[in-house]
């Protein structure tokens, strides 16, 4: 298992070395220059190329790549400029939301999704399994912007039992923040939930089909016994990577229900700053996102190695 | 008074018979032979024992175990049965075992379920006692083994211990060698033998393959279409068949397909020192990665119009030397001649050469693109062709392929799932057949099929080799089948080819080691049979 975690870092790392490497080209052959942009379009010359010098943007690329990745690996992601503050206050600011956010609907996510899946492939073809499919079916097909606003006209505006957007930051107290961010992961938890019950639920359906599930049957386990003992374990890997896929997308890929809800998270945040040409905002962002995800496939790596000794060995 | 009696049973799926009127009987210590062909029931027999029948399955008629009414008893009194008094193996070892969790727990957990006050340590050392009785000693068989770091025979070994860890009263076995090489297969028929005597257990065991059960079975029962057609004493059944399907099917058993297709003294393929190595995954990260060789200077020829048989058991490198002289293997020396010209040239196999080869494999299932009608599937080669028929003779072509090969020309309007296992082997005969190759590969070209199929498939490669002056390369685990059907016979062993010779030669007078075992590993049915057949 050792070596498999090993293996998997060694990934880890040059995944890391080879996105920032992308993201940073990427970035650097968008056209437009930040200076330029900054001054707009009557500025001199001069003052441009001085804008430039501040900004460092006259030095070669290598350098400036380095200067980029040594200052992330400390913490310091640059100066906006836009807003000639430290990216990293900026990031970290919008983080606070997006983070709890992301862990929120996925949670909710699993929780609707596990037992969905379960009882609509122990008993398939019942009337749970043909609901259960039905309303994913609805739940994948929904905008879920669409979702989210007929949310805020039931429990904001009618019931009055949640505010309709904003946060109040989580000095208002947990429950508080909580509850602000309510609506916006269940908005965002139901397409994925549906999305995960259907892959549960065929995961699942495949393995009551295997032979070994027959072999413990004749050992004398109960229907259930069978299923928590010798099914779920093995039904887990497709599960695993998909929920791994749902956490990078749900970090940012939220806009449009941060925009729905008032949330200044960081879908947000890189919305802007690619507007306003804030190169080292959107560099520091996607590169934070790309970490997000690189880091958790390892851990969805780790997951699968837990579940399945065969992948400890062969990889 | 018997163990198991199963009186009258008929069991439904939905609204289609599966079983009729079936009777039988295991007493204590006996062996009871199930025989029959593939949707003959047996398989749903044992099934409708253990109570653990598809959805839908309804039975009626009466299955009594010890004392308990198994067709009536609630699921709790069943679950409390399966495992304790009743234990079953499987055909399949590769799938029988959950792959997520050590050997060692999955023997316990038989036990843990019926008597859940057994600590885990306790249960564990049972589980041990059981591994060892099924000849896997504790210092190379450790209880966290993972079942994918046996083999099928090891594991097998591991589903009958956890068959047998509660000393159930009647083990049932459900083609429990079907998947197994000879050796492996005649170890683990010694071992059930001896579990039998051991605890005085009732063994019903159901196989396909007369020979398996010839003498081992007690009792034995032979089963058509849901029904039971005869029963009797071993001894004498198998001399005294008196139904008629009883007979051909130990007809069919022992098939000597007729062969009289002239040979040539012109080789028409010569293997000379092939060398196949396959790399393996580094063990550190810069060592050098090692090697693996399949196929290890391996020489011989086959004759124009000969059929040669190539035996040997899994993994002793027979397929990967049927991929070398299809030309989809690299190879790192030696050479193969086709016709006396060089097969592999500039690393690309010449299409002139592709079409006086084709080969027939060994699943009747998954060889066809189901969404293909037949007459497309069978007129694949084509493409091998520089001209290829077209119009008139391109629907004439097809309409002889199939007919030589004992089907109706109408036949090329249905898809593949339209056919049995056998009719669709007839059609993979049908597309190998249809450019005129000189040279036919079949590997394992009959080995899934049902005995009297795989007679008649026989037959009709000995009369296509005669009519057509085919040579053929029979590749098969099946020794009786190979020596039916071949002039001459190759054993391979690690990559090695270890003893050729004529067939009858080999078969009664092997010289090498490897070849004694396996001749004496295979099963065999008594011999007065063959003479009546």
């Amino acid at each position: 298992m050792l070596r498999y975690i090993l293996k998997r870092l060694q990934a880890l790392l040059i995944s890391l070395v080879v996105a920032s490497l992308v993201i940073f080209s990427a970035v650097e052959i968008v056209p437009g220059d930040p200076a330029s942009f900054m001054l707009g379009i009557n500025a001199q010359e001069d003052t441009i190329m001085a804008l430039r010098e501040q900004l460092g943007l006259n030095v070669s690329l290598t350098q400036r790549y380095f200067t980029w990745v040594t200052g992330m690996i400390q913490g310091d992601f640059g100066t906006s400029y836009t807003y000639r503050t430290p990216v990293s206050d900026m990031i970290s600011e919008r983080m606070v939301i997006s983070l709890p956010l992301a862990i929120y609907a996925l949670t909710l996510s699993t929780l609707i999704a596990f037992p969905a899946g379960i009882i609509a492939a122990t008993r398939r073809g019942s009337v749970a399994d043909v609901s259960v499919m039905g309303v994913t079916q609805l739940g994948v097909a929904i905008p879920n912007f669409w979702f989210a606003m007929l949310m805020v006209v039931v429990f904001a505006i009618n019931l009055r039992w949640f505010s309709a957007g904003g946060f109040p930051g989580w000095d208002a107290g947990f429950f508080a923040a909580m509850k602000a961010l309510t609506l916006p992961a269940i908005a965002l938890a139901l397409p994925q939930a549906s999305i995960l019950a259907r892959v549960m639920r065929s995961s699942l359906l495949d393995t009551l089909s295997e032979d070994f599930i027959r072999t413990a049957r004749a050992k004398g386990l109960t229907r259930r016994q069978t299923l928590w003992r010798h099914a779920l374990r093995n039904a887990l890997i497709p599960v695993l990577t998909i929920i791994g896929l749902q956490f990078a997308f749900l970090l940012a890929g939220g806009i449009i229900i941060e925009k729905v809800f008032f949330l200044p998270g960081l879908g947000q945040l890189i919305f802007q700053a690619i507007t306003q040409r804030d190169l080292i905002v959107v560099e520091s962002v996607v590169m934070l996102l790309v970490f997000a995800v690189i880091l958790v496939n390892f851990t969805v790596d780790l997951a699968y190695g837990l579940a399945d000794p065969r992948l400890r060995r062969s990889r | 008074m018997s163990l198991l009696t199963i009186n009258n049973l008929s069991m439904k799926i939905g609204a289609v018979e599966i079983l009729r009127d079936v009777s039988m009987s295991v007493d204590p210590g006996q062996i009871l032979g199930v025989i029959g062909e593939s949707g003959s029931g047996k398989s749903m027999t044992a099934f409708s024992v253990m109570q653990l029948l598809p959805e839908g399955a309804t039975c009626t008629g009466e299955i009594t175990l010890g004392d308990t009414n198994m067709l009536t008893a609630p699921e709790p009194d069943l679950c409390a049965i399966r495992g304790n008094d009743v234990g079953m193996v499987f055909q399949e070892p590769m799938t029988a075992l959950n792959p997520v969790k050590n050997i060692g727990d999955q023997v316990a957990e038989t036990i843990r379920i019926h008597e859940p006050s057994v600590s885990k340590a306790e249960a564990l050392s049972r589980a041990r006692a059981a591994l060892d009785r099924c000849e896997l000693p504790g210092d190379r068989f450790p209880l966290t083994r993972y079942p994918h770091e046996m083999s099928g025979g090891q594991r097998q070994r591991v589903v009958i211990a956890m068959a047998i860890a509660r000393h159930p009263k009647l083990l049932i076995a459900d083609e429990p060698t079907t998947a197994l090489d000879v050796t492996t297969q005649a170890e683990i028929l010694d071992l059930l033998k001896r579990l039998v005597v051991e605890d005085n257990m009732g063994l019903m065991m159901i196989t396909h393959d007369l020979a398996v059960v010839s003498d081992l079975a007690d009792h034995i029962v032979i089963m058509k279409q849901g029904e039971v057609v005869e029963q009797g004493a071993a001894a004498t059944l198998y001399r005294d068949a008196e139904h008629p399907y009883t007979k051909a099917l130990f007809a069919a058993s022992s098939h000597q397909p007729d062969r009289s297709a002239p040979q040539h003294a012109l080789p028409l393929l010569q293997v000379k020192n092939l060398v196949r190595d396959y790399s393996l995954p580094r063990t550190k990260l810069f060592a050098p990665a090692g090697k693996f060789r399949a196929v290890n200077d391996v020489s011989f020829e086959i004759k124009r119009g000969e059929s040669l048989g190539l035996v040997g058991e899994s993994g002793c490198g027979k397929s990967t030397l049927t991929r070398a002289i299809l030309g989809l293997e690299a190879l790192q020396g030696g050479e193969i001649l086709l016709d006396g010209k060089a097969l592999v040239t500039g690393g690309h196999i010449s299409r002139a050469a592709r079409r006086k080869m084709q080969v027939v494999f060994q699943d009747p299932y998954g060889s066809f693109n189901p969404r293909h009608k037949v007459a497309r599937l069978i007129t694949e080669p084509f493409h091998l062709l520089d001209t290829p028929p077209t119009g008139l003779a391109h629907d004439l072509a097809i309409d002889q392929a199939l007919i030589s090969v004992g089907m109706a020309p109408d036949d090329k309007h249905k898809y593949i799932h339209e056919f049995s296992g056998g009719q669709r082997q007839r059609i993979a005969i049908a597309r190998a057949l249809i450019i005129r190759p000189e040279l036919i590969i079949l590997d394992e070209a009959v080995s899934a099929l049902d005995v009297s199929v795989r007679a008649q498939v026989l037959d009709l490669l000995a009369a296509l080799s005669e009519k057509h002056g085919l040579t053929y390369l029979f590749i098969s685990h099946d020794l009786s089948v190979v020596r039916s059907i071949t002039d001459r016979v190759l054993v391979m062993k690690s990559g090695e080819i270890v003893e050729q010779g004529e067939t009858e030669t080999v078969f009664e007078h092997p010289t090498h080691p490897y070849t004694k075992a396996l001749i004496n590993a295979a099963p065999r049915l008594p011999d007065d049979i063959k003479e009546t057949a």
